[in-house]
């Protein structure tokens, strides 16, 4: 994992009295954790592929405090958002990408009574932005054979209704896309939300993420292609639950795009 | 003499109708325990959200079996409430059939009638069978024990009954026309009843009159009855349902409040002007709960959800938290709440309207942290709802309490706080190393 990765901060866009086209909010997840790293690095390959000018705010990015908030810590949620605002609002931000759902939410929904108003779009939609406009395009037959299945991500999905961007770059992939038993409005949680991913689940006689992982193992696929960087934890552990890491991976929307191109 | 059934009648009603307004009267009061929130925004999409969710049933059909039974006894509930109309007039004048000059308008309305009472009928024995010979999963989980399962029971033997009162009530009006007896104007079409005129061939006038009669009074006076059983029941939805919609969520799903009031103490701390030793003010206001812990602490529409839930159990069905066998049912939360503000309304009622202290709450002595700490806030119980119920908030209200008044949240939980708090980030990462990703 070597190849040069082009990424600039805020700061450097600043100090040369630039604008970036969009921030790139990685969250925390995108930067501390090993397999969404990977996450992050494949969605900078394709900005990079689409001479997308993004910045990312670095070391000066913090928690967007959702999974405080969701936890029913209001106030640490609020003093995350009021610090990042200080900081979005002290670099003019207008627009954000980042392939965090609940940051999507948060950002989207949550800052604006805040002080925080900002066009946030979740790294699904900006990817399929950048295919509509023809800055990226999608060739090759690299999943001609493969069937994939899309996990909506709740914050995605119910929370903000987004159903189709996702699709519509999966499409792209030439793959079958194949679609779960209860999917976009009914889809099942994958079990992290809500502060869960952090906290061992209540009693009970299953797990969350094996009974969603049950529901992806259904349609049979090769795929199991999600938007979020914690369903993508918690179905790589159901994965491994149902012994079936050998024949199915679970992959990001933007980690398949960007395995299509050969970025 | 003569008039004796119409003053008789005119007394019943009177009594129906005050018993229910008493009713609803105490039910606005136990509403508005709860406090202030502002909804009076954007009016013309909750109107629309009204005639979408409840008027049209739109959320009813997700679930195409009961959705179709549902609208059954739905719009017959509705438009026989026509025929309550002229059975009220002419209890209350003496006349039969005031509305029989409408000729064959009167006809149709009717024949209608009598197909939707048969289409009700129907409706309300599958429902029956649904719960109680299939055992459908939802309606069986532990909250539905003891009264909430007898109290839907009990709506369909009642709907059942009103519905074979008023066919019984047309087959012997139907008898007595065919006999050209006095006051029995020919009028209707009786497409049902017709088939069951034929058990009272060769009565007497008198019998069938005593037939007609006892039906006619039984019928509307089971509907008074009804009526009133209402607040007791889960059934106060087909009323609630309405403002219930109307007042539902408009922002996305995943927007969860901002509380004011933490916001206002956060831009205290954040403002480097302020005095952090300043004493408050002699006149500042008590300072504000965080979260929930009782029914007085939510707000007034979350407490409009709790007696507008009828206890269909969607939203347990489709909960991942219940569907995994943990204690969370989005249903008992609404149920739970429901019942603590009846328990604190009574207790408003025994002590000339103030609430007297009874050492218990919501938080504990219904919910238990259990449940709350099982939510993953997916919002599938808000979507699957039917009338706009927000299970979600309640269960919000009350973590906040939880951690924000109590600091009770679970230890890793505890943990990942103070994570963000040191850090910026759920895990113990430094945050200089946010960049890391770039080169690895």
């Amino acid at each position: 994992m070597s190849e040069e990765l082009k990424v600039k901060t805020m700061e450097a866009f600043m100090a040369e009295g630039a604008q970036p086209e969009i921030l790139f909010w990685v969250g925390s997840a995108g930067s501390y954790d090993d397999r969404a790293k990977k996450i992050s690095r494949a969605f900078v390959k394709i900005l990079n592929k689409a001479n997308v000018e993004f910045a990312v705010l670095g070391s000066e990015e913090s928690c967007t405090g959702d999974v405080a908030k969701r936890a029913g810590n209001e106030f640490l949620f609020q003093m995350q958002a009021m610090m990042n605002i200080e900081v979005l609002n002290g670099y003019e931000v207008k627009r954000i990408v980042t392939c965090d759902p609940h940051s999507f939410n948060t950002l989207k929904n949550e800052y604006p009574s805040l002080g925080g108003n900002y066009d946030v779009v979740h790294h699904t939609q900006f990817i399929k932005e950048l295919l509509d406009n023809g800055r990226l395009s999608v060739e090759g037959t690299f999943y001609k054979e493969k069937r994939i299945t899309f996990h909506d991500p709740c914050y995605l999905g119910r929370a903000n209704s987004v159903y189709d961007a996702p699709r519509e770059v999966l499409k792209k992939t030439n793959a079958t896309i194949v679609e779960m038993k209860r999917h976009k409005k009914t889809a099942l949680c994958c079990g992290a939300g809500g502060a869960q991913m952090f906290k061992e689940p209540e009693k009970g006689d299953m797990d969350i993420n094996v009974l969603r992982t049950k529901d992806a193992l259904e349609t049979n696929p090769d795929i199991i292609a999600t938007g979020c960087p914690y369903c993508n934890t918690m179905m790589t552990d159901g994965i491994k639950a149902h012994e079936k890491e050998g024949s199915v991976t679970v992959l990001d929307v933007a980690e398949l795009i960007a395995n299509a191109e050969d970025l | 003499m003569e008039y004796l059934p119409n003053i008789l009648f005119t007394l019943i009603l009177i009594a129906g109708i005050g018993f229910f307004v008493r009713n609803i009267k105490k039910l606005s009061r136990n509403i508005k325990l709860g406090k202030a929130v502002d909804v009076s925004d954007n009016a013309s999409q909750r109107w629309k959200n009204m005639a979408k969710i409840a008027l049209g049933q739109t959320k009813m059909v997700v679930r195409p079996i009961a959705g179709l039974m549902h609208i059954i006894v739905y719009v017959g509930f509705i438009i026989i409430n026509i025929e309550v109309l002229e059975i009220i007039i002419d209890g209350v004048l003496g006349t039969h059939r005031v509305f029989a000059p409408l000729g064959t308008l009167y006809d149709f309305l009717i024949g209608s009638f009598e197909i939707l009472a048969l289409l009700v009928i129907v409706a309300v024995v599958i429902f029956w069978i649904r719960r109680n010979i299939i055992k459908l999963q939802r309606f069986l989980k532990p909250e539905m024990e003891g009264w909430p399962k007898k109290d839907g029971n009990m709506i369909l033997y009642i709907e059942l009954v009103l519905m074979l009162l008023f066919l019984t009530m047309n087959a012997a009006d139907f008898q007595l026309q065919q006999l050209d007896a006095a006051h029995y104007t020919k009028a209707g079409a009786f497409p049902i009843s017709q088939m069951i005129a034929p058990l009272f061939d060769g009565m007497s006038i008198s019998s069938l009159i005593g037939i007609e009669r006892t039906a006619w009074w039984l019928h509307i006076v089971g509907i008074l009855s009804f009526l009133n059983y209402l607040y007791y029941s889960k059934h106060l939805h087909i009323l609630l349902a309405f403002p219930n919609t109307y007042y539902g969520k408009l922002k996305p799903q995943g927007a969860f409040n901002n509380v004011e009031a933490v916001t206002n103490e956060v831009k205290l701390m954040m403002d480097p002007l302020a005095d952090p030793f300043a004493a408050p003010p002699e006149d500042a206001p008590e300072p504000e709960k965080f979260g929930a812990s009782d029914v007085m602490d939510l707000n007034w529409v979350q407490l409009l959800n709790a007696y507008t839930c009828t206890e269909c159990g969607r939203c347990t069905s489709e909960c991942p938290a219940n569907q995994t066998g943990k204690k969370l049912s989005p249903r008992k939360i609404m149920m739970d709440t429901r019942d603590r503000l009846e328990e604190v309304g009574k207790n408003m009622d025994a002590n000339k309207g103030e609430f007297v202290p009874d050492g218990k709450q919501l938080l504990g002595d219904y919910i238990s942290h259990e449940e709350l700490w099982a939510c993953t806030t997916c919002n599938a119980c808000v979507q699957a709802c039917p009338v706009s119920i927000d299970p979600l908030s309640i269960i919000l209200e009350m973590r906040r309490f939880l951690v924000m008044e109590q600091s009770a949240a679970p230890m890793e939980l505890n943990n990942m706080m103070s994570n963000i708090e040191n850090n910026g980030a759920p895990w113990p990462y430094n945050q200089m190393d946010r960049l890391n990703w770039v080169n690895e």
